[in-house]
Order: structure tokens, then C-alpha cells, then sequence
């Protein structure tokens, strides 16, 4: 039987003002269950409270409901003092009788009748009550990073340095990701390999990093603190740790003139056997094995093999499936640019110097193809005239994505000053819808590239390209002065829209997080959780959440960190056990409660015999993964979910206190 | 769970279960009881922002709080009927703003397929209103309660569920 004690607050004024308290008690002590109803002037307060305590342990009291403030006020305060008693917190409920009675209604007699409905409702509801446990999910104090790229590489340096191991995956050969293809970075102008290189050795050599480059995630079970993952280690064909990284084997390869080189986005070739460019981490060159020649025709050719002091060089590698267990995974897997073919009015493929944005940085760069002589990939001229186009796919839902890449606008002005200080006398000339510079020292870079390097800036499009005499003829339209304008150019940039990188849209599934139409992977909260996935557990990382530069990168990179060692700093972790639960005896294995879980909690569980034979497969819902929105009760045919603390009986329950 | 719904909600309306203590009154001047079924994160948090601005409205909705708008069971709204609710209001949050990313949306849809199957069994469907109310919301809860109130009181023979066709 039921003992439930009622406490009606009437702080201050603020209830007993609109709301006759006393009625309200009197009223609630006639309903059926409850042992004793009194009010009290403050129940927050510490007197209120040992009230409270003090009628739980001499009445014996199995639920208490409180007509007081918003739940969301002091529902906490109240589950501590009941918990203090013994009593599961859980038996504690409150009636709204402050926001959404006093404060709202004048009329006191129709507040007070509002009020005891509402206390009755309540009363209903914590006789149906269940003790629920808050549950506890064992940790495995370790990290996964998935993409090392400036995000990863911050996130995994930040939890290795916060003393917790990271097991870092990188699909590429080398970690560095697009940064380190990148020239000098806006708005201080520091180059980009100065400032990445180091911290790609800081995390080769750091002790509580383990890097696997030239590896894919294969695939990921578990949950949130016991993840198992499962890498594939692609064969290299090089015993790492013999390799020394001399160099022997790549220059004497044959295969030099045929295979675009991927880092210098195809300005430039590779050997079969390579290493993506000086500074890799680790430097130990990997073989290509769809274009070698030992590969491709039947073992003739091992002219690495011979060269190789330290005969490290091994065909017959395969690749190799790893498995680990982590606790918390990063997803900061990156992104990609757009096709420029998309846009055939520009000319891209067609003209040889018409280039992308990131062709133009290889370009630029000391250690790219032309060793940082800006040089025309046609004829290797030195361009005098270069015209540059803003949002190229971005910001056109039309033909390319309707977001704005951010980066672009920013890397364009850097370009254009580049050029100015790299070819004396040279113009550049701009066309843009808007200039986006918002961050810190931004605009003013924009306004020194157009005031100090004489970079003329056109707001408009360019309607189309084509090539004479030599020149590319840039035509397109001035919206500002209202004029066509027609630009004789020896070079033109395009500023590539940012997508995200080819197969998210499969990680996050591997994952189990949410993407968004584009594949970028949604945050748990756009604004109070954006290091979060929707999945506890995984958190997310630099542009695979969206556009962003490298500040923002690094910032989310760390974000990420933080967030994982906060949760490895408990030795345990605690969620709510307002959560959903299977009825198994009833579930008859259907899982359209799966298919609408936002949080992949829901798996399947099959209940054996004594022999083992499977009797039946049924709905199983993960403690640890599930947040308790509900959303499976709703789906569930046969009624075998429920959820704790908003049970389908105790809905009901309140309902059927309102009967008129 | 129910063999014949209608008959039910029909029978249910003329039955005094018990009669709640507050709600006395003739029936004439009563406003209609309205149970209002809202998620914990936005719409509970916008109708305690119109209490804490002081801002006025019919005092005849009885929330029920409930985590999301996916939580919400058809058959709670067919059990409000049947106790004698004249409307009942389904509000959570703004499409794409659901603490649990996606729940507005199981129960937007739910909603649509619902409103038929009422509809069809000769509920008066103007006396289920769906709506998005943000937690910075207070003067659209105020709003949304105070309008459906006056909806319901026009509509003719208000105090019967059923649509007069």
C-alpha cells in the first residue's frame, strides 16, 4: 500500500498568493494514499527540507510529491534530501503549482481547483512509481582518433598529454591531412608545414600515442567506455621497423613519370613505391600496388628490393586486422573539395591553367612541384595575371551546396597577396558575392590584400572562360558598377567549395552517429554540445563537422580531448536511469523500436536454451546508449518497452486523475 | 487495448468517474478542459518562462510532462477524450531542435497519421492541436493555450467531442 506524504509550498507570496495552500493540503489529504499533507512556507529552504526528511523516516513514506516550484528548479534539491532517507529518488514528484499555476492565473479559487488537479495527477503518478538505479558503466580508459589531420592530431596529442592512451587511425600513408598541404596560413601568414611538422613528430614519438597510418576502420561494436574496434592495417609491403626511410628504394624506382602525385594534387608525378612527400610521419614509404610493376607483372621488377640496405622491402605483406578496446572514440575524419568539373563554363580540365585552390598552395610552397616559383602548368611560365573566383559550389544550391565553405574567402586573400609578393608587378583580380572575413585579424588581412597588394576585388560571377591567343579570357560581370567586365588572364584559381570527406556518410553509420544531407556529421547540440556526436561516447572533431579553419579545427580538436578526459576522470560512468526497458517475454523481435532510436541503443539479444539453440531474437536496449526520449515505446507493436519514470501506467494514471 | 474506441470515448464522456475536486461549476461557464501533453526540454521550459514573466492565460490546460514529443502514445490522447478533455495539445520542439534529435519528428508524423484515424472514428479533429513551442517561448505557449481555448468555445455544441456533421 501506497504511503505518499504531500508537501505544498508556499514560497512566500509567490504560491499562497494566487493559491489557497491550505485548501490545496486539505484537498490532497482526502486522496487515497496519502498519509499526511502539510504546507510550508519554503520547502527549498534547509527547515523545509528536514520537514520533508523527517516525514519520510517517521511516516515511512514511499512517495513524496511536492506542489511547489518548477521540477526544474528544485527537483534535484528534493532527490537528494529523500535520497538522504533512503528513499529512491525516483519516488520524488513535483506539481507545478508556481510556474504554471500562481504566476499565471489571478483568479484564486480557480488556481487553487488548477492546483489540486495537478498535485492529484502527481499523486497518481508516484503510486505507480518503480525504484529506478542510475546506471553504471564500467570505462575502458582509452581513446580512439580517427583521422590525423590538425583536429586529430590535437585531440590525440591533448589526451596523450592528459596521461590517457589514444590509438590514432590514419587512412593516407602519412598523418598531416590537408594542413600540411597547405603554403603559408591566413591571417599571420606562418607556413604551414613550420607549424604542423612538429606536431606530427610529437606524435610519433609520443609515448601514449599508438599511430596506424595507411589504415582504415573496419569495423566498430559496443558502446560508450567499451567500444571494440577493429582497424585494418594495409599492407605497405615494408617492414616498418626495418625501414630507415633513406630513400634508396624510391629513387630507384622506374615508375616516375606515370602516377599523379596525390599531395601535390596531380602537378606533380610519384614513384610506385613512395612517400607522399619529404616530411611524412612516419617516413617509411608504402607500395602502391595497383600500379607497381612487381604487381602488375607477375614479380619481374624488384629493382626497391635490391636497393634496399636494410631488405626491408617484402611483397608477399598482407593486410592485417587489428582489434582494440577504447573507451571514447574522436571522429575527425576531414574533408574533401568539390569537382571543378562541375563547372564546365570555367574551363576546368580543359585549360591546363585553370587550377584549384589547393593546386594553387602546392604552387606556392617551397616543397611543391615548382618549388614555390609560381609557374604556369601549361608552359611553366611565370603568370602575370591571375584571376581568382570566389565560391566555386558553394553558396549554389543550384548546381554545388547551399552552406558557405568559410574557408575561402580568407584563403583567396591570402593568395592573392602571395602572388603579389611572389611576382613583383603582377595583378590578381577577385571575383566574390561576399567577403566572409569574421575572425580575429581577418578583415583586416582582406582590406591589406586589396589596399597594400592592389588586389582588384569584383562582386560578381564569371559567366565564362575560354582561351586565346595564349590568355585565358575571364568574362563576367561587375554587379557594383553595373559593367561586363573581360579580363585577359595567364592563370585562373578557383576557390572549390569544402564537402565532406568520400564515405562519411559509411563512417558515421560504421559509428553509429548522425550526418547531416550532406555527410557532415551533426553535433548533439548545435550550440551546448558541438564536441559531441549524437552517440555518448563519440565525439567529434575539424571539418567533418562542417566548414571551419584551422583555429576552429584545432579548438574542436581539443574540445574533444576535454570532453574524453573528463569522462575517463571518474572511474565509472553515470547516466540517468530514466531509460527504456525490454519486456522480453513479450517482445516478439520485430525492432521497429531500433529503427527509429536515435542513439543505436537498441540491439539485437538471443534468448537460448539450455542447449544453445536460439528460441527467439529479441529487442535489447543498451543502459549506457540510451538517453530516454521514448521514442521506441511508441514504436513498439507489442508493448514490451516501457520507459522508466514516464511508464505507459503511470501516463495513464495521470490522465485518469483529470476525469470530469 | 480497445475493441470499439468510439464507443468507449462516447460512454467514457457521459460517465462521472470521480469528480475532480477543483473543477466544480456549472458547465455552461467552465472553460473546456484541455490536457496539454509536452516534452520536458522545450515546451515545459516555455510555459514556465510565461510564469516566470507574470504573463496571464486560461487557467483550464493541465500539462502533462512527458521527455519528448515521441513519447507521446496515441492512445494518451484517445484516453484525455475519454476523461473528458475537450482538447488536447501535443507541443515539443521546433523541427530540428529536439533534444533527442529526432523525436518531433516520430511524433509529427504519428500526428498526421492519427489525425485521420480520429477524424474517421468522428472526433472533431479542431480539438487536437499540434504545435512547436521553444523554450524562449512563453508568449506563444500563452498564445497557443489561450487560442485553442476559444476555438474549442466556438465550435458548435463545444462541449461534445464529436463533430456535428
Amino acid at each position: 500500500m501506497a504511503r505518499i506524504g504531500v508537501f505544498v509550498c508556499w514560497c512566500g507570496s509567490n504560491i499562497a498568493g494566487t493559491v489557497d495552500v491550505k485548501k490545496v493540503a486539505e484537498e490532497a489529504a482526502k486522496i487515497p494514499g496519502v498519509v499526511e499533507a502539510v504546507d510550508y512556507k519554503y520547502m527549498c529552504s534547509d527547515p523545509g527540507q528536514n520537514t520533508l526528511r523527517k516525514m519520510i523516516k517517521e511516516k515511512n513514506l514511499t512517495g513524496v510529491v511536492l506542489a511547489a516550484c518548477s521540477p526544474h528548479m528544485h527537483e534535484n534539491t528534493f532527490r537528494k534530501a529523500a535520497v538522504k532517507e533512503g528513499l529512491n529518488p525516483y519516488f520524488i514528484e513535483i506539481a507545478n503549482i508556481r510556474e504554471q499555476v500562481s504566476w499565471v492565473h489571478e483568479d484564486k479559487e480557480k488556481a487553487t481547483g488548477k492546483a489540486i488537479d495537478l498535485l492529484k495527477m502527481m499523486v497518481e503518478k508516484v503510486k505507480k512509481n518503480k525504484p529506478i538505479e542510475d546506471v553504471r558503466v564500467p570505462l575502458t580508459k582509452k581513446a580512439l582518433v580517427i583521422g590525423g589531420g590538425i583536429s586529430g592530431i590535437q585531440a590525440a596529442l591533448d589526451i596523450a598529454n592528459g596521461g590517457v592512451e589514444v590509438i590514432l587511425v590514419e587512412k593516407e600513408p602519412s598523418i598531416g591531412g590537408k594542413m600540411i598541404q597547405l603554403d603559408e596560413t591566413f591571417p599571420t601568414l606562418d607556413c604551414s608545414s613550420c607549424i604542423m611538422t612538429p606536431k606530427m613528430v610529437e606524435v610519433y614519438q609520443h609515448p601514449n600515442i599508438k599511430l596506424y597510418t595507411y589504415s582504415e576502420l573496419e569495423e566498430v561494436s559496443g558502446y560508450i567506455g567499451n567500444f571494440n574496434v577493429k582497424i585494418k592495417k594495409k599492407a605497405r609491403s615494408i617492414v616498418e621497423k626495418d625501414c630507415t626511410g633513406c630513400g634508396d628504394c624510391w629513387n630507384i624506382c622506374p615508375m616516375h613519370k606515370n602516377v599523379k602525385s596525390e599531395f601535390n594534387v596531380n602537378l606533380s608525378e610519384r614513384t610506385a613505391i613512395y612517400v607522399p612527400f619529404p616530411q611524412a610521419v612516419p617516413l617509411i614509404p608504402v607500395i602502391d600496388r595497383s600500379v607497381c610493376l612487381h604487381f602488375k607483372k607477375g614479380g619481374k621488377c624488384q629493382k626497391c628490393y635490391d636497393a634496399c640496405g636494410p631488405k626491408c622491402i617484402n611483397f608477399d605483406l598482407q593486410d592485417e586486422i587489428i582489434e582494440e578496446k577504447v573507451g571514447a572514440i574522436v571522429a575527425a575524419t576531414g574533408y574533401d573539395l568539390m569537382e571543378n568539373s562541375l563547372y564546365g563554363e570555367y574551363g576546368y580540365g580543359k585549360f591546363k591553367d585553370v587550377i584549384s585552390g589547393l593546386q594553387f598552395e602546392r604552387l606556392l610552397s617551397a616543397s611543391g612541384p615548382t618549388e614555390g616559383v609560381v609557374k604556369r602548368p601549361s608552359d611553366g611560365k611565370t603568370p602575370e595575371t591571375i584571376v581568382f573566383i570566389q565560391c566555386v559550389g558553394s553558396r549554389d544550391p543550384e548546381k554545388g551546396v547551399p552552406y558557405c565553405s568559410k574557408v575561402c574567402c580568407m584563403y583567396t586573400a591570402k593568395h592573392a597577396k602571395l602572388f603579389a609578393h611572389k611576382v613583383h608587378g603582377s595583378q590578381s583580380y577577385v571575383f566574390y558575392i561576399d567577403i566572409r572575413a569574421t575572425s580575429k585579424g581577418y578583415e583586416e588581412f582582406v582590406r591589406g590584400t586589396m589596399e597594400n597588394e592592389g588586389a582588384i576585388y569584383l562582386r560578381g560571377r564569371v559567366s565564362k572562360i575560354y582561351e586565346d591567343n595564349g590568355k585565358l579570357i575571364v568574362k563576367g560581370a561587375d554587379t557594383l558598377s553595373g559593367n561586363q567586365v573581360e579580363i585577359a588572364a595567364d592563370m585562373v584559381v578557383l576557390a572549390t567549395g569544402v564537402i565532406p570527406k568520400k564515405g562519411s556518410d559509411k563512417m558515421a553509420q560504421m559509428l553509429g552517429i548522425s550526418y547531416d544531407k550532406y555527410g557532415f556529421y551533426t553535433e548533439s547540440h548545435p550550440k551546448l554540445r558541438p564536441a559531441e556526436s549524437s552517440t555518448a561516447g563519440i565525439y567529434l572533431a575539424g571539418m567533418a563537422q562542417g566548414p571551419r579553419d584551422i583555429p576552429e579545427s584545432v579548438v574542436s580538436g581539443s574540445a574533444a580531448a576535454s570532453k574524453i578526459l573528463g569522462l575517463f576522470s571518474k572511474s565509472e560512468y553515470e547516466v540517468e536511469g530514466t531509460i527504456a526497458s525490454v519486456n522480453k517475454t513479450t517482445c516478439v523481435g520485430c525492432f521497429y523500436c531500433k529503427r527509429v532510436c536515435a542513439y543505436s541503443a537498441i540491439s539485437k539479444e538471443e534468448i537460448k536454451d539450455r542447449n544453445g539453440n536460439v528460441l527467439k531474437v529479441v529487442a535489447n536496449v543498451n543502459s549506457g546508449l540510451c538517453a530516454g526520449c521514448g521514442a521506441c515505446v511508441n514504436a513498439c507493436f507489442s508493448k514490451s518497452i516501457d520507459l522508466k519514470g514516464y511508464l505507459d501506467e503511470q501516463i495513464f494514471a495521470e490522465i485518469k486523475s483529470l476525469a470530469v | 487495448m480497445e475493441n470499439n474506441i468510439v464507443e468507449d470515448v462516447q460512454n467514457a464522456q457521459g460517465d462521472k468517474e470521480y469528480p475532480a475536486g477543483g473543477a466544480k461549476g456549472e458547465d455552461k461557464d467552465k472553460e473546456p478542459r484541455i490536457i496539454a501533453f509536452v516534452c520536458n526540454w522545450c515546451t515545459y521550459n516555455g510555459a514556465d518562462l510565461a510564469g516566470t514573466s507574470r504573463m496571464k492565460y486560461a487557467e483550464n490546460v493541465r500539462v502533462i510532462k512527458l521527455p519528448c514529443t515521441g513519447r507521446i502514445d496515441p492512445l494518451f490522447v484517445v484516453e484525455a477524450f475519454k476523461k473528458g478533455a475537450k482538447g488536447v495539445l501535443v507541443s515539443g520542439c521546433h523541427p530540428g531542435d529536439c533534444h533527442y534529435t529526432s523525436g518531433n519528428y516520430h511524433s509529427r508524423r504519428k500526428y498526421t497519421a492519427f489525425r485521420d484515424l480520429l477524424s474517421y472514428l468522428g472526433v472533431d479533429i479542431n480539438r487536437v492541436e499540434f504545435s512547436w513551442i521553444s523554450a524562449s517561448e512563453g508568449n506563444k505557449w500563452v498564445s497557443v493555450i489561450n487560442e485553442f481555448t476559444n476555438k474549442i468555445k466556438s465550435l458548435p455544441g463545444s462541449s461534445d467531442i464529436f463533430s456535428k456533421k
